[in-house]
């Protein structure tokens, strides 16, 4: 859903079954504003093994409502810390396969460094915040996904100055 | 009355996404229907007992124990997440 903030600033967040198109959403998300003077995005692709086990497909069920919502505030808090101009967030749900995008993070800013930043930020805060849950599938069966500790302690170094 | 709804790992193995339930008047906060839910036996005592890790969360904000839980509230236990 598209969403205007106070000042006239725009960010975007959709949950989908359907893959996405990283050149046609950054084409989208330029045109028309000379204001920005940087775009910093990152996509998250489905990997063939995890846990040292084979992952032939995954499945990803999310909380509707929740986890839009929650999207949102981490943008929110992305932009009252960096200069974000636009921000777009894309995460795709039901089943995927190995080379599969998973999630898109596009953030434009004036500025290069607030733009690497704040993209990292929401993709850190989106692993450890964000109501997503996946089931891979392997040889052995199928299986939840545990959280890790690394992405605990990529989100918590937001908190310490890095 | 509040609506309770359940993901992943622990809609499966409780059997159930969703169930309405009517608030016994000595719950007040989400780790009071924690307790209750659990007191259920087998594998609700199993995800709610505090054995494995779960998370929670009042109206779509993610709640503590001690997060207030009124009739009416939607209420919704889950593992932590595993996004991105």
């Amino acid at each position: 859903m598209g969403l205007t903030d106070p000042a006239g600033n725009s960010m975007s967040v959709r949950i989908q079954t359907e893959d996405f198109d990283t050149g046609a959403e950054i084409a989208a998300m330029r045109r028309g504003n000379p204001a920005i003077g940087g775009i910093a995005s990152f996509v998250g692709v489905v990997r063939d093994v995890n846990e040292g086990d084979a992952v032939s497909q995954m499945t990803l069920e999310h909380y509707p409502g929740m986890t839009e919502r929650s999207i949102e505030e981490i943008v929110t808090q992305a932009r009252g810390r960096w200069n974000v101009i636009d921000a777009l967030v894309v995460h795709r749900v039901g089943t995927l396969r190995p080379t599969d995008q998973i999630v898109l993070v596009i953030v434009a800013s004036a500025h290069r460094g607030d733009a690497f930043a704040a993209c990292e930020f929401i993709m850190d805060y989106l692993k450890t915040r964000a109501p997503f849950w996946k089931k891979e599938q392997t040889a052995g069966g199928s299986r939840w996904v545990d959280a890790r500790a690394s992405d605990d302690l990529a989100a918590e170094r937001w908190n310490s100055g890095r | 009355m509040v609506t309770i709804l359940y993901f992943a790992r622990l809609k499966e193995s409780l059997g159930k996404a969703r169930e309405e339930f009517a608030l016994p008047e000595s719950v007040i906060d989400l780790g009071g229907l924690r307790d209750v839910l659990a007191g259920r036996g087998g594998a609700w005592a199993q995800e709610l007992s505090g054995a494995r890790p779960v998370r929670a969360a009042v109206n779509q904000e993610m709640a503590a124990a001690d997060t207030p839980i009124r009739d009416g509230d939607e209420v919704a236990f889950f593992p932590p997440v595993t996004g991105g």
